[in-house]
């Protein structure tokens, strides 16, 4: 890449954005913030799209991965930095915009530092080697000579070296090493080792910008009334009530863009979100329910039940599964149900969108994938990705539902009619009642067992397919392929003699998405419960029972640790049980153990929950704990808490009163256990919460006896 | 594109102090000072969460004490009330002992609930100086957070226990405020 005028506009443009507090990190330059105002004299070369520096020294790096709690902000930039051989302290960080010159950008799929774990580094790798050896050719001396350190290049057994920014500009004219030469990771100073986080202070000090926090001049904000019964029509608006509240500016027909299909909405704008929220209480819309009032998740399951009575379509099997069924000694069936689970950000879904008179829109929002959010409004609006500036933000929490842009969609609506800045904003309600959701799935499980040895395994998957509602991607006869490799032999690990994995599709028009560690959090609750009914019909531990099936050292070494780590074998007392569950996704296999017991009220307590994770090489080991913290609170939340239910096509739950999310009061005792196996990277943000709910069913079967196959658990009613 | 209703008829001046400062603002008498202090006084700090006063993120002190702003209009208000948000509780120079402890603990995730945190944390170490997990999940249980940082809250608020027994930016100063 060279120093040019087209470079020194991009990074004009990216400064930009860091003007709008999108500092990522409190860094040295960050806090004073005349470091990075551009002079005169300071020329910017874009070394690669992720690095820029410019002739003072200053090292500006792109992190192109949104940060909604992960810690990306971290990782990201640290897989650049520990090539570069610059600490984080000292550069300033920004948001990558959607552009195709970032690759992908999507927070989501656990992806953060297992897809850019070689890409980053190597990007960093090469400007070192450019920066080197445009400094060897200054002195003269073979590149072997001269090594990067802090930010500078150095001359051995010299007091001699140049800062990058005094090399920035020839090295920027080299051509880029194709196969730069990574470090050997013994010499990692970043990667791997327990560092704070620098974008933490802000986050304590109600600095940090999030989406909810930006303001646009003139803009105007928008409440927005979804249809009670979801997907319903409109029949009439009577907004006499609304337009006399103060600040309301207009009422208007409005549309909620989904995937799947786009729904009517109304739209109340004001000049700020109170007025327009109190407008859209103010509203009276007639709805045409439009036949959806029959939706109910009832019915849905009750179709699941049907499917799982019936042959799915097969996608994998070993040896014949019926004969082993028939010739076995003991044989066990069972259906296991998740429910469909909002995400519930705690910042709740929004947006600004700048649809301007000569066509060009700017978006600010908290979204995942700026990527992506720049392909769906270019395909909404139907302009060119050119044409598109997107500035994100920092994420509220996110766990999979800011990657679906109906609320950004809305604003692109919105604004495209009245030519302003307009900011949607959902209230708690359209966030619990519209979804997306995760979808409610079953397991259907049979197995067999000779003597001490399972012998036969049947998972059928049932329920609807995100991959169908989201991308149009699913026909009838094909299976969801995020299922079949979740579930696949492949992925488990068990070896058992005689194995069939089915899919079978249940359709809803109910919004869903991905969620939390997607259909993992579903299947693995089937999955790993039922091995827990198979070993405990073999007379086996679930923990020696799932050794015996397994050969992949990895799976092993991450079950002999959790049982050290729980202390499995010491014997409980009364009214007391261990359960355990292992689940491989997002390339990490994780296991977790929970204690409950019986209290004196009959309820049941989780006492404790100890929880393991090989996610191959990671960045931060106290992050990887942090997410696995989290996975403990959000899947026993998932297990124990209500899910989302619809009768008459709406959501029967609309705010943290009746979708309650677990409190700290709530919350066990936890004790996290990173395996560091040197494996390539696996995810380190969803990996952790699969295990967690049937840990807690096997945990609760161990204590009384009682096999829970539904979700959600009351533990005052077991 | 029309604004119909002239805003005099129900609109009405407040000056508030606001983290010591004086803020006049010309609003709604329903207007939650959620809003008012996002959108009027421009202190982006405190979060929209809710507005049932069911998570939290909304916490500020009024004359000292926790309330949820969500829930509280700004006419509603005694006058002289003291507002304290979360860019209230240190000088922007040396952190409060709490965000101290926050940061040693590493707690966020995103962070869009710790200002309620915070300020629910301050409420309770104003009271008990050294609280124990049973004092914390009693003072703490109203504030949700997604992320699942509630064991590191945990430590965090025990460890800014023992920050202001032995550093300047503590309680003692908290508790003036």
């Amino acid at each position: 890449m060279t120093p040019n005028s087209n470079s020194r506009r991009e990074f004009l443009r990216l400064s930009s954005l860091s003007g709008l507090g999108l500092v990522l990190g409190v860094s040295s330059f960050a806090k004073n913030s005349s470091l990075v105002k551009l002079t005169a004299e300071a020329i910017q070369l874009e070394i690669n799209p992720f690095i820029i520096i410019d002739n003072l020294g200053n090292i500006t790096l792109v992190n192109p991965r949104p940060d909604m709690g992960q810690g990306s902000t971290q990782a990201v930039p640290s897989l650049l930095a520990e090539e570069l051989e610059v600490s984080l302290e000292k550069v300033k960080l920004i948001q990558s915009d959607g552009k195709s010159k970032y690759g992908s950008q999507t927070a989501g799929g656990s992806s953060s530092v297992r897809e850019l774990w070689e890409p980053l580094r190597k990007a960093g790798a090469a400007a070192r080697e450019m920066l080197t050896e445009t400094a060897a050719k200054r002195w003269g001396v073979p590149v072997a000579n001269c090594y990067a350190e802090d930010a500078r290049i150095h001359l051995k057994n010299s007091d001699k070296s140049f800062s990058y920014g005094e090399l920035a500009d020839e090295a920027a004219k080299l051509p880029v090493p194709k196969d730069p030469k990574l470090k050997d990771p013994k010499d990692f100073k970043i990667i791997g080792k327990v560092k704070p986080r620098l974008d933490v202070p802000a986050r304590v000090t109600g600095k940090a910008v999030f989406g909810m926090d930006v303001d646009v001049p003139g803009m105007v904000y928008a409440a927005i009334l979804h249809a009670p019964a979801i997907h319903g029509k409109i029949v009439s608006i009577d907004d006499a009530a609304a337009k006399k509240i103060p600040g309301v500016i207009r009422v208007m027909k409005a549309e909620r863009p989904m995937p799947h299909r786009t729904s009517e909405a109304v739209a109340v704008i004001a000049s700020n979100w109170w007025a327009a929220l109190k407008g859209k209480k103010a509203l009276n819309v007639t709805w045409d329910n439009a036949g959806m009032d029959k939706m109910t998740t009832d019915t849905y399951f009750a179709k699941g039940y049907d499917a799982a009575k019936a042959e799915g379509i097969n996608f994998e099997e070993k040896g014949d599964i019926d004969q082993a069924l028939t010739h076995s000694e003991k044989t066990l069936e069972a259906v296991y149900e998740t429910p469909f689970l909002a995400h519930a950000p705690i910042e709740p879904e929004n947006a600004i969108a700048h649809v301007k008179d000569n066509g060009e829109v700017e978006i600010w929002a908290p979204i995942q994938g700026p990527d992506w959010a720049l392909r769906d409004v270019a395909g909404y609006l139907k302009i060119k990705p050119e044409q598109i500036k997107i500035n994100v933000f920092l994420l509220g929490g996110a766990f999979g539902r800011k990657a679906y842009h109906d609320f950004l969609l809305e604003a692109c609506f919105l604004s495209k009619e009245l030519k302003k800045p307009v900011k949607v904003i959902w209230t708690r309600e359209d966030d619990i009642t519209q979804g997306p959701y995760r979808p409610g799935m079953l397991s259907a499980m049979k197995g067999a067992v000779n003597g001490k040895k399972i012998a036969a395994f049947h998972h059928h998957a049932i329920g609807e397919s995100i991959s169908r509602q989201v991308f149009n991607g699913l026909q009838d006869h094909q299976v969801d392929d995020w299922i079949s490799g979740e579930l696949s032999a492949e992925n488990h690990k068990y070896e058992i003699p005689t194995w069939k994995l089915s899919w079978s599709n249940v359709k809803t028009d109910i919004p869903v998405v991905w969620w939390r560690s997607v259909y993992a959090s579903n299947f693995a609750f089937g999955q790993e419960c039922f091995m827990d009914e198979l070993a405990h019909a073999a007379g086996q531990d679930p923990i020696e029972a799932r050794l015996a099936l397994l050969k992949d050292e990895r799976f092993r070494k991450v079950l002999e640790v959790i049982a050290e780590k729980s202390n499995w074998k010491e014997k409980l007392p009364a009214g007391q049980g261990r359960g355990v569950a292992v689940f491989k996704s997002f390339g990490s296999i994780s296991a977790c153990c929970v204690t409950v017991s019986k209290q004196s009220g009959g309820e049941l307590k989780i006492e404790k929950v100890v929880s393991v994770i090989d996610c191959g090489w990671h960045v931060n080991p106290d992050n990887v704990k942090a997410q696995t913290e989290g996975n403990i609170v959000m899947g026993l939340t998932a297990a124990i808490k209500p899910g989302i239910t619809y009768a008459n096509g709406m959501a029967q739950q609309s705010n943290f009163h009746d979708y309650p999310i677990m409190r700290i009061n709530e919350t066990p005792k936890m004790d996290i256990h990173i395996v560091n196996s040197g494996a390539q990277p696996g995810g380190v943000g969803e990996p952790g919460l699969p295990p967690v709910a049937p840990a807690l069913a096997n945990a609760i079967f161990a204590a009384t006896g009682k096999r829970l196959r539904k979700l959600p658990i009351d533990l005052n009613e077991v | 594109m029309l604004f119909l209703y002239p805003k005099f008829i129900t609109m009405a001046v407040y000056n508030l102090n606001v983290n010591g400062k004086k803020v006049t603002v010309d609003v709604e008498p329903d207007m939650p000072l959620l809003w008012v202090i996002r959108d009027f006084a421009g202190l982006k700090g405190t979060k929209f969460g809710c507005g049932m006063a069911l998570c939290g993120a909304c916490t500020i002190h009024l004359n000292g004490q926790p309330v949820r702003s969500c829930q509280t209009p700004v006419s509603s208000l005694a006058k002289n009330a003291k507002i304290t948000t979360i860019e209230g509780i240190s000088d922007g120079v040396q952190l409060h002992a709490v965000q101290q402890a926050w940061i040693e603990e590493q707690v966020p995730q995103c962070g869009y609930c710790q200002s309620g945190q915070i300020m629910s944390a301050l409420a309770l170490l104003k009271t008990t100086p050294d609280p124990s997990d049973a004092d914390i999940d009693n003072a703490m249980s109203g504030n949700l957070c997604r992320c699942g940082t509630y064991d590191r809250i945990r430590k965090a608020i025990h460890r800014a226990a023992d920050l202001s027994k032995t550093s300047s930016n503590g309680m003692q100063k908290a508790g003036g405020k």
